[in-house]
């Protein structure tokens, strides 16, 4: 293993890519993120990679649309406003059945928002974004360290699985530093003989496509993704659980926001109540089960967001509205603190 | 002997266009410089949102179809992915020159090694006839029923004039394909557009003046007429850009 190193967690997310066999990148300047961008325009002439500063968001994710098409990994980054405008080429991509890497180091909103950290494009990035009917697989570091790995596990699971990765993180994330050792696995070969690398006239031409006039074949189309998703469903729900098995109360919380729900959770411990954490890894697959399975020994959920509550809508139906779930927020670029969490979860104690 | 066959690089599909269109001549015309480059196997088009939207039926070569108005920044990430193979865009007037004019005019100031066949017949065809960013002053669409008028609508882009400002491009030139002696010249500028991609020369756009009788509401006949009477005329046939030629000249 390689030693540690001290990283910014956008340039984290670089370099993994580029050990994950990344060799195209497409983006366009937004704050926080920058620094993913920069960090490509240095390494990739370096490596025979390629980097294009395109002229819009759009372009950008037209531009990964293309190299998606010819079977090589290729991600695109961007905050907030910028992933707004990349969702019409994000629905292409999921239309035309191509693994693809998207970052979004999210900034508070809606509009121009802010520049600080932010959870709010959850139902953008989980619940479809672009027109139709499609998922990415959406997965949420809360470090450093998982920013470098969950880069290339979305690299690979969107090869598996011939469908577009999402990476969303938020503006502290993307910002801070931290020690990360980056991985050095050589990245999972897949074939992909629906490329369009030519046909060397030795096979009929292969086409990238989104386009169904007919009705009967749309509907097929989408039924067999959907077949594809609920193997994502079963197979690729990433969690941690923390303190969990005999709680009352559950904090459900993902990203920067877990980290702090983690201190409210064991001040609530010293406090005397039985407090634990549910962080998804994955928000897409949503770890429903497993907050099912909770509901039948907890006495309460709540869920922590830098939102105006958009993840608790997943709680709810993950757990059928059978226990009490409230809300512990901030939004537009605020923070919570852990005495704030931690007020939320006493406060919850009381009610349950 | 076979004096006359239809290209290689076609399929087999017949070609949904309306009768009297000459998205048919224009189509035949790219398979040809790809029959004559012998380049069919290593070929790239991308579709576009309009009338062609179905040319990855038509082209035997891999295709890709793209979002509307992006097929130039689909086909830089094709090209930078595979910088051997050639890739060329097939697109109409809405397309490439009202949404997709950002992703035209930086592909071609990035001097982008594709070939861009741009179909102009000033007029959205697939939707219905609405006005395009190339519908003449005057011309009645369905969006422009009084006439376009220029004062609220604006003045049709001259994709070619304003393209040959870039010092990016390589090549720039309109053709028509309303006559056989227009056809021919039309042939050999889409030839060169894709051998100078060929020779690694960059950006090479070809803009074909069509008609589009169905949206126009002509014969056939006519609206090849109305091409020379109304469309040449606003948008004058020629090379606009050579910077070989130019290098050369110097």
């Amino acid at each position: 293993m390689s030693d540690k190193v001290l990283m910014k967690g956008n340039e984290a997310i670089a370099e993994a890519a580029i050990r994950a066999g990344c060799r195209h990148y497409f983006g366009y300047p937004i704050t926080p993120q920058t620094e993913l961008a920069a960090y490509m325009s240095k390494r990739m002439p370096k490596i025979g990679g390629v980097f294009l500063q395109a002229e819009s968001e759009i372009a950008a994710i037209n531009m990964v649309y293309g190299v998606a098409g010819t079977g090589k990994r290729v991600m695109t980054s961007s905050s907030s406003p910028g992933v707004s405008l990349k969702q019409e080429g994000i629905s292409y991509i999921a239309g035309s059945d191509l693994p693809a890497l998207i970052v979004n180091v999210e900034r508070g909103g809606p509009g121009l928002g802010g520049i600080q950290p932010s959870q709010s494009d959850y139902f953008q990035a989980v619940k479809g974004g672009g027109h139709g009917d499609y998922h990415l697989i959406v997965l949420t570091p809360a470090s450093v360290q998982e920013m470098a790995d969950l880069t290339g596990l979305a690299f690979d699971l969107a090869d598996k699985y011939r469908m577009p990765a999402m990476l969303l993180a938020d503006g502290t994330t993307g910002q801070m530093m931290e020690p990360v050792q980056l991985p050095e696995t050589e990245p999972v070969s897949v074939e992909k003989p629906w490329a369009i690398t030519g046909t060397g006239m030795k096979r009929k031409h292969n086409i990238i496509n989104s386009l169904y006039l007919q009705p009967e074949e749309l509907e097929r189309t989408n039924f067999e993704r959907f077949q594809r998703y609920a193997q994502v469903e079963e197979n690729e729900v990433r969690y941690e659980s923390f303190l969990t098995e005999d709680a009352d109360i559950v904090v459900v919380a993902f990203g920067i926001a877990a980290r702090v729900s983690k201190n409210a959770v064991l001040a609530a411990r010293k406090a005397g109540v039985r407090a634990g954490l549910i962080r998804p890894i994955t928000v897409w697959p949503f770890p429903k089960k497993q907050l099912e399975a909770l509901s039948h020994t907890a006495k309460g959920f709540l869920s922590v967001e830098l939102s105006m509550g958009q993840m608790i809508e997943d709680v709810r139906l993950s757990i059928h509205d059978k226990r009490p779930v409230r809300l512990c927020n901030r939004a537009g670029g605020m923070i919570p603190s852990p005495d704030e969490v931690l007020a939320a979860i006493l406060k919850m104690q009381e009610e349950v | 002997m076979i004096v006359f066959q239809k290209p290689k690089s076609l399929t087999d599909a017949e070609f949904h266009y309306c009768p009297g269109c000459t998205h048919g001549i224009i189509h035949r015309l790219v398979a040809e410089a790809i029959d004559t480059l012998g380049i069919e196997g290593r070929t790239i088009g991308v579709a576009p949102v309009g009338c062609a939207v179905m040319a990855y039926n038509y082209f035997a070569c891999d295709m890709a179809e793209a979002a509307h108005g992006r097929a130039p920044a689909m086909a830089t990430g094709i090209k930078r992915s595979l910088p051997e193979n050639i890739v060329f865009t097939y697109q109409g007037d809405g397309d490439l020159a009202s949404i997709g004019m950002a992703e035209t005019v930086h592909a071609a100031t990035r001097n982008e090694n594709i070939t861009v066949i741009f179909v102009n017949n000033a007029i959205y065809g697939m939707t219905g006839g609405q006005m395009a960013p190339t519908s003449l002053p005057g011309q009645v669409t369905q969006t422009s029923p009084y006439g376009r008028d220029v004062k609220t609508a604006g003045y049709p882009i001259r994709v070619c004039e304003m393209l040959s400002q870039l010092d990016g491009p390589e090549y720039i030139a309109r053709v028509a394909v309303n006559n056989v002696k227009n056809v021919k010249a039309a042939g050999k500028a889409i030839l060169k557009a894709f051998q100078n991609q060929v020779d690694g020369k960059g950006f090479s756009l070809v803009e074909v003046v069509s008609s589009c009788p169905t949206n126009w509401g002509m014969t056939p006949e006519k609206a090849l007429q109305w091409v020379d009477e109304k469309m040449i005329p606003y948008y004058p046939l020629g090379v606009y850009k050579d910077r070989s030629a130019e290098v050369t000249a110097e």
